[in-house]
């Protein structure tokens, strides 16, 4: 099976500061990819790598087998309608309210008349689990765990294959962050998407990840859930089995 | 007895005795659902009883693609035909109806309410009397800002310490120092202009030395300050509002709040003391080098010494005509500190208010400038001074 995304040989520095140093990842179609890291260690450095906001120092980056690090932005444009991202903090346009947030990709990319935009901007909204009232209003007066589901409302817009999500569940509550794990895997099965998701909720890659991938030492570490704990990396062994992630693992091995 | 229709690739339809039986091909992305909308609204519903839909030879199968079939699917229903699938409908399908029927309310609903329509002459009346009062309450929120400003200030007076006195420095840099090339850019080349517009007119008459006269009262009792207040309206009022307005959306004023530091006192108060320091400061700059300009500009376009230059601006101005110039400068500087910070408190919610708060903050400040010289004018007059 190909890879949907694949990283290879990534060098990325500032300065004299080197964030990765040759660092490898793959994601391949269908599961949902964790990246898991220190504060820190370049989590969103690469994911702005992979989005193309960055260009790295050395290597390459292929989405869909095409290497995007040498692509001029015309180039960039249909590889970009490709796949969603959401953002952590949202990024929602402030300006504009829900559905117009949630248009604009469509607006941007394709040629619908404006009734098919309501339809289907309200399709998304639906989608993600939001009041069909939350569609007439401005970000500002959103919830956190609604802005956030805003945000992979937007990411939704052109029906990628492909979603990224920036510590989705960061700043929610648990119930919420549960609930967003849930939405994260129903829209997976469903829309039989590939997600790539950058966190540091345990409970959240417990909940949703098929594989994990670590940066650790300015390379990635990645591998399946259940081998990944067992790694011998005194980082991940203390991400995985610190005070905080011990319960969770027990009841893990306990079912 | 059938016939067939082919309307686009991904949709084809035949007639058959029974109804209409519709072979779906292709991909069904949300790149062709324009060309799908239309191809499927190009079909013919009414008085067809039965309809079967073959979906097996589509490849790819999005939820805008399900959309666009739904719509379809539904509109054949309501003109009253029986809609069934060949083999299994797909799953995107499914999805779409599960999710749109959750919703209780129709589509309309959901959107933003479209603004009702009333006579034109009532609009423009309810627009009027909006405007009205929101104009007064605007009003008389300004005069509380300017109020608790105050308030903040004379209470700081008794603990040196609280006026901030780094912070001030650091805005009479920013809004006084740095702002120095340009407003002696402009000041120069205002005197340049009142002596050339005046040399003409006056030669003819020749009362060719008046020009000094026009350029020494002219800079020193109106348009040094004037000019150097726009030209501080434009820079540091909207600087002002910009940042106290995105400090605003980024919850910074209210972190304040929450540690109980007093926003006036930290943020408010600095800005307004130090423009009311730096624009007097500029002022006199402007005079210098308007006057200097004036010099440059008679001993060049009218031979007139340097001594006779100075000579005749002892002789035009009195005592108080630089002073009434000054004198302006902290009044003006309070009104643009006063209205740069007010706006950019003003700011909650959207980037899109912050440029609108930004702009009316710089209006504003141009306003208010103006409207103030114009009752020292006025005032002056009456005093004879």
């Amino acid at each position: 099976m190909d890879p949907v995304v694949e990283v290879r040989g990534l060098v990325n520095r500032f300065g004299r500061q080197v964030v990765h140093d040759g660092l490898d990842m793959q994601v391949y179609p269908d599961e949902v990819f964790g990246i898991v890291g220190g504060s820190g260690a370049g989590k969103s450095v690469l994911l702005r790598t992979i989005l193309g906001l960055q260009r790295p120092g050395a290597g390459t980056v292929c989405i869909y087998g095409s290497d995007i690090t040498g692509l001029t932005e015309a180039q960039l444009r249909p590889i970009k309608a490709s796949y969603g991202v959401a953002f952590q903090s949202g990024a929602l346009y402030s300006g504009l309210t829900v559905l117009e947030n949630v248009q604009l990709p469509m607006i941007e990319h394709l040629d619908l008349p404006p009734t098919a935009l309501d339809d289907l901007g309200l399709l998304k909204i639906r989608l993600v689990g939001l009041p069909a009232d939350a569609a007439g209003k401005y970000p500002a007066q959103l919830s956190g765990g609604m802005v956030k589901r805003a945000a992979v409302a937007r990411a939704l817009a052109l029906d990628p294959q492909l979603l990224f999500l920036d510590e989705p569940t960061s700043g929610l509550d648990p119930v919420s962050a549960a609930a967003f794990d849930d939405l994260v895997l129903y829209l997976q099965q469903h829309l039989k998407l590939t997600v790539v998701m950058i966190t540091h909720d345990l409970d959240s890659i417990f909940r949703t990840c098929n594989r994990v991938g670590v940066i650790v030492d300015r390379h990635m570490v990645s591998d399946t859930l259940d081998r990944i704990v067992d790694y011998p990396n005194s980082w991940i062994q203390a991400y995985f089995h610190g005070e905080r992630a011990r319960a969770r693992l027990g009841a893990q091995h306990g079912t | 007895m059938s016939a067939t229709a082919p309307s686009t690739e991904a949709v084809e339809f035949r007639r058959t005795a029974e109804g209409l039986e519709l072979e779906l091909t292709g991909e069904w992305r949300v790149r062709e659902v324009a060309a799908l909308e239309m191809a499927l609204a190009a079909i013919d519903v009414a008085s067809v009883p039965r309809i079967r839909i073959a979906t097996a030879g589509i490849t790819d199968l999005d939820l805008s693609g399900a959309w666009a079939l739904r719509g379809f699917v539904r509109r054949a229903r309501r003109a009253g035909a029986e809609v069934s699938f060949k083999g299994e409908p797909p799953d995107q399908l499914r999805l779409v109806d599960e999710t749109l029927a959750a919703q209780a309310a129709p589509d309309a609903d959901a959107l933003p309410a479209r603004p009702v329509h009333d006579e034109p002459g009532d609009r423009a009346l309810v627009a009027l009397g909006r405007y009205a009062v929101r104009s007064g309450h605007d009003l008389v929120l300004g005069l509380a800002f300017l109020g608790r400003t105050f308030l903040t200030f004379t209470a700081s007076l008794a603990h040196p310490r609280r006026l901030r006195p780094i912070s001030v420095v650091r805005h009479v840099y920013e809004t006084g120092i740095t702002a120095m090339p340009i407003v002696s850019l402009i000041a120069f080349l205002i005197a340049v202009i009142i002596a050339y517009m005046s040399a003409q007119q006056l030669r003819g008459l020749g009362a060719d030395i008046y020009v000094v006269d026009l350029v020494a009262i002219g800079v020193l009792r109106e348009l040094g300050v004037l000019l150097t207040s726009v030209i501080v309206a434009g820079r540091s009022g909207s600087s002002f509002a910009a940042e106290l307005g995105s400090m605003k959306l980024n919850e910074e004023v209210d972190a304040l709040i929450a540690t109980g530091a007093d926003p006036y006192e930290l943020l408010v108060v600095p800005r307004v003391l130090g423009l009311v320091i730096a624009l007097p400061l500029l002022t006199v700059v402007a005079d210098l080098i308007g006057l200097a300009g004036g010099a440059l500009l008679c001993r060049y376009l009218l031979d007139m010494p340097l001594t006779q230059y100075v000579n005749r601006v002892n002789e035009a101005i009195s005592s108080t005509t630089f002073w009434v110039g000054v004198w302006k400068a902290p009044v003006f500087a309070l009104l643009i500190s006063i209205a740069g910070c007010y706006r950019g408190m003003q700011v909650r919610g959207s980037a899109r208010e912050l440029g609108h708060m930004v702009t009316v903050a710089v209006v504003q400040a141009l306003f208010l400038v103006i409207l103030a010289d114009a009752l020292f004018a006025v005032l002056f007059m009456r005093l004879k001074i």
